[in-house]
């Protein structure tokens, strides 16, 4: 592209650092910064600064929307159905609204509407006291006719099984494809399928010398964040002001102004602290609606924060699936064909698919999958963690560990034959060498019941941007800065990096500027979901701190004698270049400012070189996110129980803004993962559709003990895409734990566990250690 | 949770006038939140009644606590040489008793690893004892069950990957006290008391009650009865105890399967006297009778180890999801054996 009025061309180191980098030409726009030189070159960007609400995190300041505590603030509880499918019959909240406590009632369901799982909201009362609304729920009336249910995928699938919608109320999927594609047609409770093709499978399969088959399965996961979902809704004349504990302030506010009627500037959302999302606070939820129509009933401040039996049963869940993958080889490997086909259920809504990390992971010319949604009479899904591609990874990456074995191959020598991708290649060699590949042994080498074994596997993930993410930066006269934006912190540390970028570019210090985020009266910001915070607000909070530093330039260069574009800013100070004696300490120069505070806004610019593909309001990059992990478990074969003992993780996020942010979020994706592949899985009792395991004893989770030793290496890489060059983390953290698991199980005992959870019932049925019925000893 | 009213008994007469109705008794009327009334009972850590109250599986106008009760919290040597233990011991001071630790180490290991350290430092030894079932389906309002006095047992056809797999025909609860593995074990005897003052010693393998006797109980404890210590024979000289539980995960977790082994063995390494007993496996701590015959009389070796586990389960009666039991409680009580036999000579 040729230089233009808008942009100019400006050159990039991009690559590894730790290989050697190249450097590329780029045009970009005239009134962004020039291109952001590596991490080794500069002050704060790179370095682990801590993070800003580390203090108040452990001393219990923070303010989390649980902590909201308003004047006349009531409590809100919610009547939930008792059955798995059932018709309304009657609902009288009369007695409910008699009771002296209660300030509010909200019918959420009409008699007559079929209520379709178990927990699904059917009332809502508002009391002056949580125990006040628990009292008033117990005098709601309301009778219930129960209908045919089916809670297993299996029986769902089956002909004759009670169908869970007809085709008015079944969701109609999404025209973006996420979390399902629109039109698809209905059969019974299995809707789709998606389809992807490319090549000729039939021909690929005929050209194969080697195919692998195999089926896997994964349960139902909850988010299990340790803050409920809470929210507190304020309803006034004048607006509405909702605290919510949400992934996504600037998207509740569209919603809420939707929702209820409203002009967006008279919808304000805040979020405070947060103690994590995983995908479950993405929107506004049930709760929230009821919160705010309570609200608006009561006239007064409404609170609702979920019960942890709430946030089990219906606050969102990581759908179950069943894959059965068909891999064609040639004998060096080469990828001649894959196919693949899925059944998932996320309850009674859409989003069960296995993602696309099949279709792209490897290099192969002939692909084909059909995805198919099946309806249960569950609470719905969502979006956690990785979304399909978790699930997706635990299939292929085992299918790929399987044709590495019958081909003869290395597992990584596999992979390096078929994986395109250089980064990962450079994770591959790094994370053998931390683990220690080379002491791999066949399965089962060992004497004694203890076997042990390394397993890998490999992330993929599109690196997200939100094109509307906004952000401004000001400066006051006595030499404060703040950065301005509504995007949320839900214990990631987006606040700090955004402090850190605006901190690099003002020459101060991270802790010298003030980030006031989570409020949607600033400039919109992006959710914090598809690991897509940090790549799309950190850009801007550099174009808009460049912006406003030019203005201070401006101001300052008379006072240093030169012409604005002289000055540098650096060490606090205001330089002149080529001429570091001269200078102004930063505060000197804010306080000749002729008003008492300058300030610039950017929006997140489209990335230097394009995107890949464009979505309403978002985009992916060119290029996706990767990550390589490596585990060393321990299988006690007469006991069925897996020991993690080790996880390398090696992951690659463009740029890494704070090696210790990052590290975190790693350590945090591996025990998710960790605690997927052995101990998680909603239990549903067959006859009645109701959780039996909602609550953080019975619901089996990785816990201290069970944390393994994590080292994460983090790849230093270029891409020279945007003003900070730096892409998301939580997600492609996530992806590989759970097969990288299953696959060194499979090193040690020389057993595929293709189902998850892999608890030491699956261990020692695959080992063939449980007699069956009626042969006991 | 509705209001109740809260004291503090100062004589055990007090506190066992206190307690009107058992827990068990109370939570065989449907749960209410509003109008009746609610029993009087007693609390010592409160980790299970706090449970079932929140869970609105019973419902209590008044609660009494036995916190500052006198004596109930230390642990005594016994004039035989055995051991006195004071029902309202912490599981976590038990488990650093060095009386304990040097005399029933197992008991020790047993209470050492239940639950969580914030646990441990809060549960006594006797509300572990007296802990109602965690069975699920027990623990959800939503399901009025037998053993809560409804006509129907969820597990045995539902969800029992957790159950029990022997004694499980009518109601299939696991005993949720892992203590009580090993102090059946070391056959010990609970002392409970009156409100009247007089007191009643029973053997703490007679005291729990299994399905079939009375499915809406666990134990034998009466209204205006409280348990005051639990008392441990004195042991041969060269007693061996061992116990092993293996949890699902390692941290604040219940056990899959628990084994108590404790046994005496004469100068040839032959065994004059066994206790095979095994918690999460039935509805009380189910004694391997046909594991303890194989191994009297025998020299304890890998192959009487492996005789007595094997027979340890030749009656287990499986439910769908949980016959993996069988395997893991033949491999715990095979290594428990080897190693009670092992610290023989440590
Ligand atoms: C996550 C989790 C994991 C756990 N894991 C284990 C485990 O692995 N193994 C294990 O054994 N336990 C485990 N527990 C259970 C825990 O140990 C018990 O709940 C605890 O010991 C109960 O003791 P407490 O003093 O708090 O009893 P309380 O809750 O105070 O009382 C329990 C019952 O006993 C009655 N009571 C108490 N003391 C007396 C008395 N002196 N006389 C008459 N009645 C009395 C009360 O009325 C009540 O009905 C676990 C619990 C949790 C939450
Ligand atoms: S096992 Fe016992 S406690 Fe559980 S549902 Fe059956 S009867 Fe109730």
């Amino acid at each position: 592209m040729a230089e233009s009025e808008a942009s100019r061309t400006a050159t990039f180191a991009v690559g590894l650092a730790s290989t050697g980098l190249d450097e590329v030409e780029r045009q970009i726009p005239r009134d962004e910064p020039p291109p952001l030189p590596p991490n080794a070159e500069l002050a704060v960007i790179g370095k682990s600064v801590p993070r800003q609400d580390a203090f108040a995190k452990v001393t219990g300041a923070a303010l989390f929307t649980v902590d909201i505590n308003l004047p006349g603030m009531l409590h809100g509880r919610i009547l939930r159905s008792p059955l798995p499918h059932a018709r309304l019959r009657a609902l009288d909240l009369a007695a409910a609204a008699r009771h002296p406590g209660v300030r509010a009632v909200l019918p959420v369901a009409q008699p007559g509407d079929s209520l379709r799982y178990f927990g699904v909201p059917v009332a809502g009362v508002a009391a002056v006291s949580a125990q006040a609304a628990e009292e008033a729920l117990a005098l709601i009336h309301a009778g219930f006719e129960a209908l045919p249910f089916v809670v297993d995928l299996d029986k769902a699938r089956e002909p004759d099984a009670p169908p869970v919608h007809d085709s008015t109320s079944a969701p109609p999927g999404n025209s973006s494809g996420f979390p399902a594609p629109a039109g698809l047609p209905l059969n019974g409770n299995v809707r789709g399928p998606a389809l992807m093709q490319r090549g000729d499978v039939a021909r690929g399969f005929a050209e194969a010398e080697v195919i692998v088959e195999g089926a896997y399965s994964t349960k139902v996961q909850t988010h299990c964040c340790l803050e409920p979902h809470a929210i507190v809704a304020d309803w006034r004349e004048d607006g509405l002001t909702v605290f919510m504990s949400t992934q996504f302030t600037a998207g509740v506010r569209h919603e809420l102004a939707e929702a209820f009627g409203l002009p967006l500037a008279r919808v304000r959302v805040i979020a405070g602290a947060i103690g994590g999302g995983f995908g479950s606070k993405s929107s506004l939820g049930n709760y929230g609606r009821i919160a705010v129509g309570l609200s608006r009933a009561a006239k007064a401040p409404v609170r609702i924060v979920l019960e942890r039996q709430e946030e089990q049963m219906d606050a969102g869940n990581r759908p179950a699936t069943w894959q059965s993958l068909r891999l064609g080889a040639r004998k060096d490997g080469t990828l001649s064909a894959i196919s693949l086909l899925s059944y998932g259920t996320a309850g009674v809504t859409l989003g069960a698919g296995v993602g696309g990390i099949a279709a792209a992971l490897y290099t192969c010319p002939n692909f084909e999958s059909a995805q198919y949604d099946v309806f249960i009479n569950a609470a719905p899904g969502c979006a956690m963690r990785g979304p399909g591609n978790t699930p997706g990874a635990f299939g292929l990456e085992q299918a790929i560990d399987e044709l590495a074995g019958r081909l003869a191959l290395d597992p990584l020598a596999l992979r390096d034959r078929i994986d395109p991708s250089p980064v990962r290649r450079e994770e591959r060699r790094i994370g053998a060498a931390r683990i220690g590949w080379q002491r791999r042994h066949a399965p089962g080498a060992e004497s004694g019941p203890v076997k042990r074994g390394l397993g890998v596997a490999q992330s993929l993930w599109p690196a997200n941007v939100q094109t509307t993410a906004a952000c401004e930066v000001r400066i006051m006269r006595n030499g404060s800065v703040e950065v301005l934006s509504s995007v949320q912190d839900i214990g990631t540390g987006t606040g700090t990096v955004m402090a850190q970028t605006v901190a690099e570019v003002l020459g101060l210090r991270a802790q010298d500027i003030t980030v006031r985020i989570g409020d949607t009266d600033f400039p919109p910001g992006p959710p914090s979901y598809g690991s897509r915070a940090t790549a799309s607000i950190t850009p801007p909070a550099r174009v808009a701190a460049w912006r406003v530093l030019q203005t201070l330039f401006q101001e300052a260069a008379p006072f240093l004698g030169v012409a604005p574009e002289a000055l540098i800013a650096h060490g606090g100070r205001i330089l002149v270049a080529n001429n570091p004696g001269r200078f102004m300490l930063f505060g000197d120069a804010t306080a000749r400012l002729h008003t008492g505070k300058i300030s610039a806004a950017a929006t997140r610019s489209d990335d230097y070189g394009g995107f890949r593909r464009r979505m309403p309001d978002a985009a992916l990059a060119l290029q996706d996110l990767g990550g390589v992990q490596f585990a060393a478990v321990a299988v006690d074969t007469e006991t069925g129980i897996i020991r993690v003992e080790r996880v390398v993780a090696v992951q690659d996020c463009g740029r890494p803004l704070n090696p210790k942010q990052i590290e975190s979020q790693v350590h945090g994706g591996v025990l998710m993962g960790l605690s997927y592949a052995l101990f998680e899985e909603r239990l549903l009792d067959q006859h009645t559709g109701r959780m039996v395991n909602p609550d953080l004893e019975q619901y089996k989770l990785a816990r201290p003990r069970e944390v393994p030793d994590i080292e994460v290496v983090v790849l230093e890489e270029y891409r020279g895409q945007s003003a900070t060059d730096a892409y998301g983390i939580a997600e492609p953290a996530n992806i590989a734990t759970a097969p990288a698991i299953a696959n060194a199980v499979y090193n040690a005992i020389g057993v595929r566990l293709c189902a998850l959870p892999m608890t030491p019932a699956a261990v020692l049925a695959a080992l063939g250690k449980i007699p069956r019925r009626g042969e006991l000893p | 949770m509705r209001n109740f009213t809260w004291g503090q008994a100062q004589t055990v007469m007090d506190a066992a006038a206190a307690a009107s109705v058992t827990v068990a008794d109370a939570m065989l009327s449907p749960p209410n939140t509003n109008g009746q009334a609610g029993a009087s009972i007693v609390k010592a850590g409160g980790i299970d009644l706090l449970d079932l109250l929140k869970e609105k599986l019973l419902t209590a106008d008044r609660i009494t606590s036995l916190k500052e009760l006198p004596g109930l919290d230390v642990i005594t040597r016994t004039e035989d040489g055995g051991l006195r233990i004071g029902a309202a011991v912490t599981l976590a001071n038990l488990a650093r008793s060095p009386l304990v630790l040097r005399h029933y180490p197992a008991l020790a290991n047993a209470t050492a690893h239940a639950a969580s350290p914030q646990i441990r430092n809060v549960a006594t030894l006797g509300g572990n004892l007296l802990q109602r079932p965690r069975c699920w389906y027990f623990r959800a309002a939503e399901y009025r069950c037998l053993r809560k006095g409804g006509g129907h047992c969820f597990a045995i056809h539902g969800e029992n990957q957790y159950h029990a797999i022997f004694d499980n025909q009518l109601c299939a609860i696991v005993h949720p006290s892992t203590a009580a593995t090993v102090l059946v074990a070391l056959g010990a005897i609970v002392e409970c008391a009156d409100a009247m003052g007089a007191a009643r010693r029973v053997r703490l393998e007679d005291f729990l009650v299994p399905p079939d006797e009375d499915v809406h109980r666990e134990n034998s404890l009466r209204a205006q009865e409280i348990l005051t210590a639990i008392e441990l024979p004195a042991l041969n000289p060269g007693t061996r105890m061992v116990h092993l539980k293996q949890g699902e995960t390692d941290s604040f977790d219940w056990p899959l399967a628990d084994v108590a082994i404790v046994f005496d063995l004469d100068a040839e390494r032959r065994c004059k006297r066994a206790a095979v007993i095994l918690g999460a496996a039935a509805p009380v701590p189910h004694r391997a009778k046909a594991a303890e015959a194989i191994l009297l009389g025998r020299i304890i070796d890998e192959e009487a180890a492996k005789d007595a586990a094997h027979a340890a389960l030749a009656d287990a009666t499986p439910l769908h999801k949980n016959g993996y039991k069988l395997p893991l409680f033949e491999t715990l009580i095979r290594r428990a054996i080897l190693r009670a036999a092992a610290d023989l000579h440590a």
